[in-house]
């Protein structure tokens, strides 16, 4: 079952793919760098809605806490997080602001307001977004791939923020990222996996 | 040869001390003109709420042109720029209300601020479930906010009073600034330290923004060549109250000098063909400039302050005042008694008296009016018509040549006798204007009254509709509902703020409000602070109690020291007053919805109308009141319906002007009576005015113009100038040879070309009062005119040529 639907979601972003190449007219160069290639692939992407669990641990709790929702992304800047469980809460990141829903009432938080914590949030939307550039302008990336598998490495070039944050490595197959792990440098981690498509 | 001198002296010492007076007046251009006087307790919030209130001194500016993220970063700087500046107490686009200082006082003051602190939530139950929350909130990217603060606030009371502070309804935020509701402009907020009232300082508050946004486009050009960039289009747009007045300040000023020289030079021109002489041309405007400028002082004397509108009225006055030196400088001919201006004196003046004082009286009707616009324009007519009076009868006549003699009109005057007696042949068609007028007003009888106070703003449709634009992307400053609670003193008024607060949270649960404001948020009474801090258990107590909270959860009491210590803290601590919030957000809050105002202390609390549901858009005020129930003593507790109340406002304006007007009549109408003693003469003085006013308000109603105030004034104004034109018929033409009623028809004819002139260019002004007064008496005297003379008695030496 599970194999079966990524199959056919492989089968559609190579679809889009095609699609988007003719309707570019692009017959340009092929990208030759591996990285390029998959920001290619990863920027057709419109729309996407996927479950997610999370499991954190912290050294300020005994044991870890997990969490689950779903993810909503639509390009090139919405990302929603809807948290179900342990609580629910609703996260949107849109243009560079952030407004979280809990207990029925919205906040809303500049991203430039929290520069320890925007990188790690944008990072996933400008992954997502094929974003090459953006990611560029805070992290290191190193990246390796094996197969259809990829890897992602984020480190922060940025003192004041390495002084938090270790790296963000980020494992995906072909278009899809599969798992976002985040170590902080008190030791506080975080690994949140991504389910297949929820869209029919 | 010594009146002369005597004459003059007293003039010129008079005119120096109106100048002085104009000279050091005050300005004004704000709606306090169309404000009451002594006003009801209601009446008075919604004053003082339009003069000084949080919504008067609010700047709405939009940004435009260039990219998204390009404005959000100009919305930024001109921000920075402007909140450098004294002028303003506060510059919001949307970054400002996260900033560091308020996080801070926000987390220091957490105890005290936090709506959820109470002995409950204190005990084990109520830690626990409190700390549980914090824990979960943990697994959220948001918890980014919440990790570093775990162990010194594991109950989560710093995102509680950010919460308690974020507004429930926002304006659309993108890159972290406040943008319209397409996202084609950066939105910022500006509260200005002055009043809204004061147009002196918003206009200077205005300047300043002009400044900054001058010195941001300059830098944002220069970057663009220095990187040889395409330069961005880059626009500023600005509203709000104090615009409005400074912009309503200008426009009346302007149009005001525009149309006083406009309506100067066609008035001159109108006169020179007639004289042909500059020299007594010269005389004949010396009354309509000393008029104008006693009438000037006199305002300044009787008001203090000088409207803008005042100004714009002061053109009334040069098509009015001109008349009397038309009569002298046209209809003075030498007699056997002495020099033509002596002579005229002797003959004509007592008519000319006459008419002034029936002129004085319509004015004066308008003296006790609670409008100090109204009241404004009657004084500032009365001195002025005095004064060029005054200077017709005793300055001129000293001033004119020994043997000076009045230019013959009798071609020109002779050709309208000619005309008149055609017109009389047909008097009695004049007996169906009444019933036309009268089915013309009752073909329109639902729209004969205008019923909106904004009919008379001088701010143009153009910029409420921007106005209207702004704020509703911005969402919350438009306050229409808002309950103003007075108190003696600062702490029974919060105290009281927090009374109501309660109630108005039940409404809220209820559905009937979407939400509310109050100062009481940003800082609560001393009484609640200290309710609070007594609520915070020992250290002891805690660490006891935080054991068995924690049973089963992740989380070690023993790391909760800081916690422990940041309540004994706060325990210890003092009450939070404004003092501590200064420079931050929290403090904006405060000044916004708390003021201290001479003895009282006053706290405004917004309401918003619910966006759908049964009480979609409305709120009735009615039932908050009611559900407020009796305040304590010495607290006033108002509900507010701005709308409402300024509707109201403007409908008792306008039965006053009703009431006065009539009284204004009855008043000329008596006077009459009493000098002319013949009920028949009175009727004949007094038909044809009353007929003008009939047509040309049936002609205003069936030309859509429902009827203001100022058209309700225009009216009285038909009657009071009329009034001299009928008077000279009564007096003066009865008794005419055919060579003096060609002169007097002349002069008559001259005077009315003169005054339908002035009113005539006031028609078409943009300022909405004054074009409604011209428009009502251009064609009003032109009637009256006209109709006194078909009506005059006839059978009387027609033409010279008979």
């Amino acid at each position: 079952m599970l194999l079966r639907s990524t199959g056919r979601v492989r089968r559609n972003i190579a679809a889009l793919l095609c699609a988007g190449l003719i309707a570019s007219g692009a017959i340009a160069a092929p990208l030759t760098d591996p990285l390029d290639q998959l920001m290619a692939v990863l920027k057709q992407r419109q729309h996407g809605h996927v479950p997610f669990t999370e499991h954190h641990v912290t050294s300020l709790l005994d044991r870890p806490i997990e969490s689950s929702g779903e993810l909503f992304y639509d390009a090139p800047a919405r990302l929603e997080k809807r948290t179900t469980k342990p609580r629910s809460e609703r996260l949107v990141l849109e243009n560079g602001q952030l407004n979280f829903e809990r207990r029925n009432k919205t906040y809303h938080v500049a991203l430039a307001d929290y520069p320890k914590a925007a990188p790690y949030i944008d990072s996933i939307r400008a992954t997502l977004a094929g974003d090459r550039p953006a990611l560029e302008q805070v992290f290191h990336l190193a990246f390796s791939e094996s197969g259809a598998d990829w890897v992602l490495a984020l480190t922060p070039l940025d003192a004041h923020l390495a002084a938090e944050l270790v790296a963000i490595r980020i494992d995906g197959s072909s278009a899809e990222i599969r798992t976002v792990s985040v170590q902080w440098v008190n030791g506080d981690r975080s690994v949140m996996t991504l389910g297949t498509s929820l869209d029919p | 040869m010594r009146r002369r001198i005597v004459s003059l002296i007293v003039w010129v010492a008079l005119l120096g001390a109106a100048i002085c007076l104009v000279a050091r007046a005050h300005y004004t251009a704000d709606l306090s003109a169309f404000l009451p006087v002594r006003p009801t307790s209601a009446q008075r919030a919604l004053v003082e709420e339009l003069r000084e209130g949080v919504a008067s001194r609010l700047i709405l500016i939009a940004i435009d042109g260039g990219e998204l993220a390009q404005r959000a970063q100009w919305s930024q700087r001109l921000a920075t720029g402007l909140r450098a500046n004294s002028a303003f107490v506060a510059v919001n686009n949307g970054r400002s209300s996260a900033s560091e200082r308020d996080q801070h006082s926000v987390f220091t003051h957490r105890y005290l601020l936090s709506e959820q602190v109470s002995a409950d939530h204190f005990t084990s139950i109520g830690l626990r479930s409190a700390i549980e929350e914090s824990i979960d909130s943990l697994a959220s990217p948001a918890g980014f906010l919440a990790k570093d603060l775990l162990l010194m606030d594991p109950t989560g009371e710093t995102l509680q009073v950010l919460g308690q502070l974020t507004p429930d309804t926002g304006p659309r935020s993108l890159n972290g600034v406040w943008v319209s509701a397409d996202g084609s402009e950066a939105l910022l907020v500006a509260q200005t330290r002055a009043a809204g009232g004061d147009t002196d300082a918003q206009a200077h508050a205005l300047e300043v923004i002009d400044l900054e946004f001058g010195r941001l486009r300059a830098s944002i050009m220069t970057a663009a060549k220095m990187a040889a960039a395409p330069t961005p289009a880059i626009g500023i747009k600005l509203t709000g109250p104090g615009v409005f007045a400074v912009r309503a300040r200008a426009t009346i000023t302007r149009e005001a000098i525009r149309l006083s020289l406009l309506s100067t030079l066609l008035i001159a021109t109108l006169l020179l063909v007639s004289y042909r002489s500059v020299r007594t041309l010269a005389l004949g405007l010396l009354p309509v400039a000393s008029g104008a400028l006693a009438g000037a002082a006199a305002v300044a004397l009787g008001f203090g302050v000088i409207h803008g509108v005042t100004l714009g009225f002061g053109v009334t006055l040069i098509g009015e005042s001109v008349d009397y030196s038309i009569y002298l400088l046209i209809q003075a001919r030498s007699g056997p008694h002495g020099n033509a201006a002596a002579t005229w004196v002797r003959s004509f003046w007592p008519t000319v008296r006459l008419g002034l004082l029936t002129s004085l009286c319509g004015f004066a009707s308008l003296l006790p009016s609670r409008f100090p616009g109204l009241a404004q324009l009657g004084l500032y007519s009365m001195a002025g018509l005095l004064a060029a009076a005054a200077v017709t009868r005793y300055l001129l006549p000293a001033l004119l040549p020994e043997h000076w003699a009045a230019r013959p009109h009798q071609a020109l005057g002779l050709r309208i006798a000619r005309g008149v007696d055609r017109l009389q042949n047909y008097r009695r068609v004049l007996w169906l204007l009444p019933w036309l007028a009268v089915a013309a007003v009752f073909a329109h009888r639902d729209t004969v009254w205008n019923r909106n106070l904004a009919e008379l703003s001088p701010v143009s449709t153009a910029d409420q509709l921007l106005d209207a634009r702004l704020r509703s992307s911005l969402g919350a400053p438009d306050v229409s509902d808002l309950i103003v609670i007075s108190a003696t003193d600062a702490e029974s008024a919060l105290h009281a703020a927090e009374a109501v607060g309660a109630t108005l949270d039940s409404l809220v649960r209820a559905g009937e409000l979407a939400g509310f404001d109050t100062p009481a948020r940003y800082l609560p009474s001393r009484a609640l602070q200290r309710q609070r801090r007594d609520a915070l258990p020992a250290s002891d107590v805690l660490r006891a109690r935080l054991r068995v909270a924690l049973l089963g959860l992740p989380l070690q009491a023993r790391r909760l020291e800081p916690f422990v210590e940041a309540v004994e803290q706060a325990r210890a601590g003092p009450l939070l007053s404004r003092v501590e919030l200064a420079g931050t957000s929290l403090a904006t809050g405060v000044d916004a919805l708390f003021s201290q105002r001479g003895e009282r202390a006053v706290a405004l609390l917004p309401l918003r109308a619910p966006a759908g549901g049964t009480h979609a858009f409305v709120i009735d005020t009615a039932r908050v009141s009611a559900a407020l129930g009796a305040a304590p003593p010495g607290v006033s507790v108002t509900v507010l319906d701005i709308k409402h109340e300024a509707d109201a406002l403007y409908a008792a304006y306008q039965s006053e002007a009703i009431r006065l007007s009539l009284l204004g009549l009855a008043a000329i109408v008596l006077l009459l009576l009493v000098t002319l003693r013949s009920v028949a003469r009175v009727v004949r003085v007094i038909a044809p005015l009353i007929l003008s006013v009939l047509v040309v308000s049936a002609g205003l109603i069936a030309s859509r113009h429902a009827l203001t105030i100022l058209h309700l004034i225009g009216l009285l104004l038909i009657v009071a100038v009329g009034s001299n034109y009928a008077l000279f018929f009564d007096q003066r033409l009865a008794q005419a040879d055919a060579d003096e009623r060609a002169t007097l028809l002349a002069s008559l004819f001259i005077a009315n070309g003169a005054t339908v002139l002035g009113f005539g260019v006031l028609a078409f002004s943009t300022v909405p009062v004054l074009s409604a007064l011209g428009m009502t008496v251009a064609p009003g005297a032109l009637a009256a005119l006209l109709f006194s003379a078909v009506m005059a008695r006839p059978g009387l030496p027609r033409s010279a040529s008979s």
